[in-house]
């Protein structure tokens, strides 16, 4: 067969099931893209044998032996996991987390591990302690973040599909940068046991995928209530494979509020196409109040600190990573945590222990937990006349490498769109919309919670409808 | 908003070493940051009760049931320093020098 690596996930699997297509020669393809990677998208790629020679004997498993690419803040037995910081920096843990374990015995065995932010604290990969991502579109921009290696590993074509984590839009905004497809579940749903924590209220897996099939596939496989995570619970439904080509009866609520300043045309106009194509798919369109989702970003940028700020208070030089030795065991857990963390870990520490200190509690993390029902509540309340929230995922396209860098409120401020969702822990996708100076825009979809079936209906129904493969023949992975 | 008093305080509340250079810098990021979230301390939520948990969940519990845990070696592995079966460090009575 030529050129395996062109086929998405779900087209390798089945060819693998047909007898077509030999596991070993599809992992040796991707393993051969990933260790020539240029992008820096990997911080680690599995030798020929793969990862415990855990390639032979998937052909006849539901995933097919398609290999996985993993953010590196998943914990996987023997193999560095770093989450992009100087302070895990040779750190191999002694298990593996439940949802990659799950997917390998799925038949997804491990491909690489995935560059990101310091413990996926970034919109932009930049806040990585191994070194920036490039976007595979256009090498001087960044991939978004904080899945960013992820997102330019699937965008680039050395790997078929990859497992990110969605925080504050982390899996959907460098999806959206990359024009490939990204799905932040419904909390709860897929297991954070093993999962290195930035807010543990707000961290949930998802896929990043080259379209929206492959998302549901990858998605059916990592679902599932885990002893070991007591906020995991059972899916409701089953995950099945979208199929819906129209949009009848449905109805796309974009709201009022949440039209954001600074929303660049043509980001904007691919919005806008994307609505007039469901319309023509039968779905209807109209406004929905959301008054309290402008004040989402104030109210994640003190909660998300705050869990931050106490779940890294781990890392302190004594049971694994880094220490710089002291005297005195204060100096030693004050050095070790200066050297070991970076600038963007450090100021969300900070930001975090003063909204949860003294004096300061009820201001800023009580009221941002007030903030936070408000805005669950909004959804409530819009979802009783829409089926879905649609906004554009992120308000620019790529941006340049550094165009950012020294202003973290600039920074901040390209989570607009996607942070109200993980406060509700509500479900959404972004999808490729096309492109805006040959870049490509993502369209974000949003729905109650457990409605990933309808999402990823709705989401197939659009991305045929969009024909993004033929609006970007070039694709990068396409073109790789 | 925040001067360099309070960001050494905050800084020795999380146990962070923070250079004076980095002081400095820290007092002026949080502040244009918190700036920003000031917008929510305006809004009128007292009658609003706090999240807890998004997902509505009933207890989640576990049987009681013994476990194997890790290995007391492989627990080690990872450790910058081990001594008789155990993390090693510094002394908490020594004077603090920092």
């Amino acid at each position: 067969m030529n050129d395996i690596t062109a086929l998405t996930a779900k087209q390798a699997a089945d060819a693998v099931a047909k007898g077509d297509l030999d596991p070993t020669e599809l992992f040796e393809a991707y393993r051969t893209r990933a260790a020539a990677d240029e992008l820096n998208a990997y911080t680690w790629v599995a030798d020929e044998a793969g990862a415990g020679g855990s390639v032979s004997g998937t052909a006849a498993l539901p995933l097919g032996g398609v290999p996985l690419a993993v953010k590196d803040l998943f914990c996987t037995e023997g193999v560095p996991s770093q989450a992009g910081s100087r302070i895990l920096e040779g750190y191999c843990p002694p298990y593996t987390a439940t949802v990659v374990d799950q997917l390998a015995r799925a038949g997804a065995p491990l491909l690489a591990k995935t560059n990101q932010d310091e413990f996926a604290m970034g919109s932009s990969n930049e806040n990585s302690a191994y070194g920036p991502v490039l976007n595979p579109w256009d090498h001087t921009r960044v991939p978004g973040g904080s899945s960013g290696g992820s997102a330019a590993a699937v965008a680039g074509g050395s790997a078929p599909w990859a497992l990110g984590t969605d925080t504050g839009g982390s899996i959907r905004q460098p999806a959206a940068l990359c024009g490939i497809v990204g799905l932040k579940p419904t909390y709860g749903t897929v297991s954070r046991y093993g999962m290195i924590a930035f807010a543990s209220s707000l961290d949930q897996a998802g896929p990043l995928t080259r379209d929206v099939t492959d998302a549901a596939l990858l998605y059916g496989h990592m679902t599932g209530r885990d002893p070991r995570d007591s906020t995991s619970l059972q899916h409701p439904e089953a995950i099945t494979l979208p199929t819906a080509t129209r949009l009848d009866g449905i109805t796309l609520g974009v709201p009022d509020d949440l039209t954001g300043e600074g929303v660049e045309d043509g980001v904007m106009a691919r919005f806008e196409e994307t609505l007039e194509l469901a319309v023509s798919l039968g779905a209807t369109v109209r406004r929905v109040p959301l008054p309290n989702a402008d004040y989402g970003l104030s109210a994640y940028y003190v909660i998300a600190p705050a869990e931050a700020s106490s779940n890294l208070a781990r890392f302190d030089g004594v049971r694994y990573g880094k220490r710089v030795p002291a005297d005195d065991l204060v100096s030693m857990y004050t050095r070790t945590r200066h050297d070991g963390f970076g600038p963007e870990v450090k100021r969300r520490i900070m930001l975090g222990t003063y909204a949860l200190s003294s004096g300061y509690y009820d201001a800023y993390y009580g009221k941002a937990q007030r903030v936070r029902t408000k805005i669950a509540e909004d959804f409530k309340n819009a979802f009783e006349s829409v089926d879905f929230v649609v906004t554009p995922t992120t308000p620019t396209v790529a941006f340049e490498l550094g165009a950012k860098t020294d202003d973290p409120l600039s920074m901040y401020l390209n989570d607009y769109f996607t942070v109200p969702m993980p406060l509700a822990g509500i479900p959404a996708i972004s999808i490729p919309a096309g492109l805006s100076d040959d870049l490509p825009v993502g369209f974000q979809l949003a729905g109650p919670a457990f409605s990933e079936n309808r999402i990823l209906d709705a989401a197939y129904a659009l991305e045929q409808a969009i024909g993004f493969a033929e609006q970007a023949p070039d694709r990068p992975w396409v073109a790789a | 908003m925040i001067d360099r008093e309070q960001v050494l305080h905050v800084a020795r509340l999380a146990r962070l070493e923070l250079t004076d250079d980095e002081v400095g810098r820290m007092a002026t990021e949080l502040s244009s940051i918190l700036g920003h979230i000031e917008t929510i301390s305006a809004l009128e939520l007292d009658d609003v009760p706090p999240t807890s948990h998004v997902v509505e969940v009933a207890n989640a519990l576990r049987e009681d049931v013994p476990q194997p845990c890790l290995p007391r070696e492989v627990a080690l592995a990872n450790a910058p320093a081990v001594q008789d079966d155990g993390f090693l460090v510094p002394s908490p009575q020594a004077t603090v020098t920092a």
